[in-house]
Formats: structure tokens, C-alpha cells, sequence
């Protein structure tokens, strides 16, 4: 089973570029060391929408992870907790949301598929956009 | 054994002027239960206007977004009011799952300080 996460953090504004390369290479490595696998982005200064830790701005950084076994998350968050300059983070796990989205596109490739071979399609549960009129 | 007309309060002061003894004259649509279902999205009077205006559809399902997510807030920020506040459903027509999803992706937004508690976004 593989449970795949999405951590977004913000750090401190005046936070110098390479310790913030610094952490994100840690946490990288402290994901891939468990097993799993990560990537990071980094949205840049951004305005925040209330103050927090005093600040009005942050440098907002997203990391997507996925491995299996809770443990992974746990550690990052943990060292997301103990760095100073982050002053925010968020965990959201996306496998779920992710296995619905690619349920409803197989569903929609495979009405289009029946469309296009222009048979009666049964009794399809949603009413879908399809230009061949099956009229009864 | 009464014929057609029966009050079955009898002697009671009931204060209707007229049409006391039928009680299904329309005495106010209300709810729509009156004897012409659906006036029409007029609405029959202006007292039955609750029922449904101009039907709205749900932005989600006409175009076709499955996920919300918390990250773009541009498009949880077109549901979200001057103050802060979620909008409710029955102003942007938003469908019932949608809403969900929405208002969770707004709330997480609202945790990582994308979108504010309280507030106009500064």
C-alpha cells in the first residue's frame, strides 16, 4: 500500500537560501533513507494571510512524499517541529484523493470509448456529455 | 352525515371571513403543497418566493473540476466572502459533495495562512 502525503511549509522570510536548501535536502534524505520517495518545491515569498510568528511574509515550500508506512511523515513532521525557522506546516494525505481522481478518469475513458463505437450504452449512472444520441 | 360542508368546530371562533368550510381553497402556497404544484420559477406570489429562483448550477460539476485543492486559492477565494466567511451553498449554487470538498480545502487553506480566519485577505 502506498500512501503518498503532501507536507507544506513555510519558513521564515529572512531565511538565507542555502540553510533553507540545507533543510529541504535533510528531510529529502530522511524520507528516501525510510523508503520513499520525495520531492520538493519551492513557491517563493508570498504574503501571508494573517501574521504569523510575528511575520506578514514567508517563503512557502511544498514536499510531496510517498512511501509506505506512516513513520516516514512522523519524522519529517518531527523535524519540521524542531527547526526555528519554520513557523508553519500542514500534512494532507493524498492517496486517497488521488485513487478517486484516477477512478473517475477511467470512468470517463471508458464512456468515451463506448460512445465512440456508437453501441447502446446501458444504463450509465451519470449523465455524461455525450454527443451520440441514443434516443429509445 | 353532513353533506359536503362540515366545520368540525362547530361553534368555534375561528376567524376566517370567507371559504371557512373548504380547506383546500388557496389560502397561501406556502411550501407548495397548494393545489398547482410549481408555480413556476416566478414564484406564484411574493410570499412563496423561497422556493427556487433561477436555477444555479454548481461551477464544479459544469466544468468539471473533481479536485479542490487547498493550494489554489484563487479559486477557493471566489467562495469565500469579504469578511471571510465560507458563502453558503444556496448563494453560489454550489452542489453537495462540491461543498464539502470546498469548504474542507478552504479550511486547510485558512491553517497554512493562504486564506484568512477573519478578515479581508491583506
Amino acid at each position: 500500500m502506498n500512501r503518498s502525503y503532501e507536507v507544506m511549509f513555510i519558513v521564515r522570510p529572512d531565511m538565507p537560501e542555502e540553510d533553507l536548501n540545507k533543510l529541504i535536502s535533510t528531510l529529502e534524505s530522511s524520507v528516501t533513507s525510510a523508503g520513499g520517495t520525495a520531492k520538493s518545491e519551492v513557491w517563493g515569498k508570498r504574503r501571508l494571510a494573517y501574521k504569523v510568528a510575528k511575520f506578514h511574509e514567508g517563503i512557502f515550500v511544498l514536499l510531496v512524499i510517498e512511501g509506505s508506512g506512516g513513520g516516514i511523515v512522523h519524522e519529517v513532521e518531527r523535524r519540521l517541529r524542531v527547526t526555528e525557522q519554520v513557523i508553519k506546516f500542514i500534512t494532507v494525505r493524498t492517496d486517497e484523493e488521488l485513487k478517486r481522481l484516477e477512478k473517475i478518469k477511467k470512468i470517463r475513458e471508458s464512456r468515451k470509448k463506448t460512445s465512440a463505437s456508437a453501441t447502446v450504452a446501458p444504463a450509465v449512472p451519470e449523465a455524461g456529455t455525450e454527443p451520440a444520441p441514443t434516443t429509445v | 352525515m353532513a353533506d359536503e360542508v362540515k366545520t368540525p368546530t362547530a361553534p368555534a371562533p375561528v376567524g376566517g371571513t370567507e371559504a371557512r368550510g373548504e380547506g383546500r381553497t388557496d389560502r397561501g402556497d406556502r411550501g407548495g403543497r397548494g393545489p398547482r404544484p410549481g408555480g413556476g420559477p416566478g414564484g406564484p406570489r411574493e410570499g412563496g418566493r423561497k422556493y427556487f429562483r433561477r436555477k444555479k448550477v454548481c461551477k464544479f460539476c459544469v466544468e468539471k473540476i473533481e479536485a479542490v485543492n487547498y493550494k489554489d486559492v484563487r479559486l477557493l477565494a471566489q467562495f469565500v466572502a469579504e469578511s471571510g466567511k465560507i458563502t453558503p451553498r444556496r448563494l453560489t449554487g454550489v452542489c453537495t459533495p462540491h461543498q464539502r470538498r470546498l469548504s474542507k480545502a478552504i479550511k486547510q487553506a485558512r491553517n497554512i495562512a493562504l486564506l484568512p480566519f477573519a478578515g479581508r485577505a491583506q
